[in-house]
């Protein structure tokens, strides 16, 4: 009988899926699906937080103050794009301090991009126009899926996202038709980061083991390789305004598909990364523990004066 | 007005400057961003600042070319822009007050320098909104409106980490004792802003000593901290003469736009 | 039995997924969570935009401030502490709304009046 009623409501679920109906943090659901939002929405929240770091490295070297502020502006942009999304993942049930501390501890994953260096100014401009850029192919198909509040914080980020791009592109593009030190430095920094956007999207199909049942509750609207495919194809013409070339000998396109043809994606790479052996894993999450730990003794102050102050306020309506 | 102007956009950017390396590593993500905002207010106050200082450079470069001896600045061909002021000047050719190149210290320390500059600037700006220089009264007054919050913002953390735990009492004691010494400073005035007091564009800043110090005593009341008596303090940041901070500050904002010569960002 | 109305957290899980006690694991370095409301321009209604951590009300609704309005998307500003919030049930929907479908006289296209008849 329980099983049945169980059953049923599996089936109303997938039914308001079907129809596109959102689902809202107090409908039924089932337990996989949330586990799955929960896992997608925090990691999705880490890696905004987590990529701070990388592009905050630059903020007091940057080249003029024009750039300083833009770069201030988007790494404070992530921080709010984490709060957005970490809000999401509060409406199913997890708190924000849980999340933390499975980033912390190494439990949850964030996106393995940022566990690259940024070693040069190029970088920065080359984060922007690669790295968000992928991260926007990623999440636009978003906006619209199946849970309100994670479609809803991916409308507000993808609005603000548009202007991170921009300033990456344009950081190059001014390093492009600059001098040939600058040319040098834009062509590595594209050298470095590219292979490392691409897998961006993740493994590939038939080696993505939560891609299926995503797809089915709408959580993912498009395969990895669908938009891995369609990244590639903006990408190879965009480097044309560089004058600059992406790394891969095998990129050509490819009239019979429609599409560009591209080289072999180096997954062991991938695969060590997330796992913890990147550049920059234990920086990474060494600093982000570090601002935690020294942050406690304010997070604490302000709770202990806010409850003295209620505690005041009581006692005068007493 | 050069001089003032340029010694207005140094203590903005330079405070900004500090403030922006919270960027990313906040007590938590809302104090993260609430901290990076005040780091943008301060270095849009600066662009504007050395914009309007970069055009008087301009209009009049015999007077103020041998104010600088960097010779990086004076690879500059033609007329110059605020990165050329941000970037090609040395150390002493600064003039912001000591107490904002000052390291930015735990959030103790940054909130109370916030609260004493903000403070500062607040009442500075106020009357500067009304000085016959039309320019200067227009920034002052965009400003303005954002170190009303500034103040606002961190004056409740200075009441909430006053009143918080034990502590975070003990840090702010800790903060308060370290940036004293350098409040002083704010009220002594240098010849620029002497002659400016002069030509009525000014308050002399001595005016400025008493609401100060009674805004802050204000504040500490509430705080629950004890306010210090205004004695013996640190000066020169004015004249070009500052602490060891500020060399290192410069050698890595700097760094790119001396390294390569003439390049466009 | 259910009641009709209950008392819960936004996005509360309810008897689902047992929720633990308030304070159990709250931490005194937590802060707790606000619901931000915010009008965009004068004569619109507030609008729920998400939610943020903050020690006291004044502070939530400067981080509000800080958050939500980067980009000038507001002009006044809500904060509400989400354990405050009470919300109604969707497995009730049918009861709770569903009445509402047949009282087409709410609804002022149901009133057949004279098209002469302007400004009404």
């Amino acid at each position: 009988m329980e099983k049945q009623a169980t059953i049923n409501l599996e089936q109303q679920f997938q039914d308001r899926v079907d129809q596109d109906i959102r689902i809202e943090p107090k409908d039924w659901m089932p337990e996989k699906y949330r586990q799955t939002l929960i896992r997608q929405i925090s990691q999705h929240a880490h890696s905004e937080i987590v990529g701070m770091l990388p592009e905050g490295n630059w903020i007091t070297r940057a080249p003029s103050l024009r750039r300083k502020a833009t770069l201030i502006a988007k790494v404070q942009d992530e921080a709010g794009h984490g709060l957005y999304l970490y809000s999401a993942a509060e409406t199913l049930g997890i708190s924000r301090a849980e999340m933390i501390d499975q980033l912390h501890t190494g439990k949850a994953k964030y996106s393995s991009i940022f566990n690259y260096p940024t070693l040069t100014w190029a970088d920065i401009g080359a984060i922007g126009w690669l790295v968000d850029g992928a991260a926007i192919m990623n999440q636009v198909p978003l906006c619209r899926t199946s849970y309100g509040p994670y479609a809803r914080a991916m409308v507000r980020i993808c609005k603000e996202e548009s202007f991170h791009q921009r300033q990456g592109f344009e950081i190059l593009l001014t390093l492009s038709r600059g001098t040939e030190a600058q040319k040098a430095m834009c062509q590595d920094a594209i050298n470095r980061w590219w292979w490392p956007s691409i897998m961006m999207f993740g493994p590939a199909d038939d080696a993505s083991p939560h891609t299926a049942q995503s797809m089915k509750w709408k959580i993912k609207r498009f395969t990895n390789d669908e938009l891995r495919q369609k990244f590639v194809d903006i990408c190879a013409e965009q480097v044309k305004i560089l004058g600059m070339q992406l790394p891969d000998s095998e990129l050509k396109w490819n009239p019979e598909t429609g599409h560009h043809d591209f080289g072999k994606i180096n997954w062991e790479e991938f695969w060590q990364v997330i796992s913890g052996n990147g550049p920059c894993n234990k920086e990474r999450i060494a600093a982000r523990v570090k601002a935690h730990e020294e942050g406690a003794w304010v997070r604490e102050a302000a709770t202990a004066f806010a409850s003295k102050q209620a505690q005041k306020q009581s006692a005068a309506v007493a | 007005m050069f001089l003032l102007s340029l010694h207005l956009a140094d203590d903005a950017l330079i405070l900004g400057h500090r403030n922006s390396e919270w960027t990313g590593h906040g007590p938590n993500l809302e104090q993260d961003i609430a901290i990076s905002n005040i780091a943008l207010d301060q270095i849009g106050q600066a662009r504007n600042f050395y914009q309007y200082a970069a055009e008087l450079y301009n209009a009049n470069k015999d007077a103020y070319t041998k104010t600088f001896s960097s010779p990086a600045f004076h690879q500059v061909i033609g007329p110059i822009d605020e990165d050329d002021l941000a970037y090609l000047r040395d150390a002493k050719e600064f003039r912001n007050h000591l107490m904002v190149e000052l390291k930015k210290g735990d959030w103790a320390v940054t909130i109370t320098r916030q609260f004493f500059m903000s403070l500062y600037q607040q009442l500075l700006y106020s009357d500067l909104q009304y000085s016959a220089d039309k320019r200067l009264a227009a920034i002052s007054e965009k400003s303005l409106k954002e170190v009303h919050y500034h103040v606002r913002w961190s004056g409740e953390w200075v009441i909430r980490l006053g009143d918080g735990t034990e502590e975070s009492h003990r840090r702010m004691e800790t903060a308060i004792d370290q940036l004293w010494p350098y409040v002083g400073e704010l009220f002594i005035p240098a010849d620029f802003q002497l002659e400016a007091a002069a030509s009525g564009q000014l308050k002399n800043p001595e005016y400025y000593r008493e609401p100060w110090l009674e805004k802050t005593a204000a504040a500490f009341d509430q705080a629950g901290l004890a306010m210090p008596a205004l004695n013996w303090y640190q000066k020169g940041g004015k004249l070009g003469i500052h602490t060891e901070h500020l060399g290192y500050l410069l050698a890595e904002m700097q760094y790119l736009q001396r390294s390569h010569p003439g390049a466009q960002w | 039995m259910k009641t009709f109305i209950q008392i819960q957290r936004y996005g509360d899980y309810g008897d689902r997924e047992p929720v633990k006690a308030e304070g159990a694991t709250q931490n005194q370095a937590d802060w707790p969570l606000w619901e931000v409301f915010i009008r965009s321009k004068m004569g619109l209604d507030h609008k729920h935009v998400g939610s943020l951590h903050a020690a006291d009300a004044q502070m939530a609704i400067e981080n509000a401030r800080d958050v939500y309005t980067r980009r000038q998307e507001g002009i006044s500003i809500w904060v509400v502490e989400s354990k405050y919030i009470h919300a109604s049930n969707p497995d009730e929907a049918a009861s709770f709304y569903d009445p509402a479908n047949d009282k087409v006289y709410r609804h002022p296209t149901f009133y057949d009046l004279p098209d002469e008849l302007k400004a009404m």
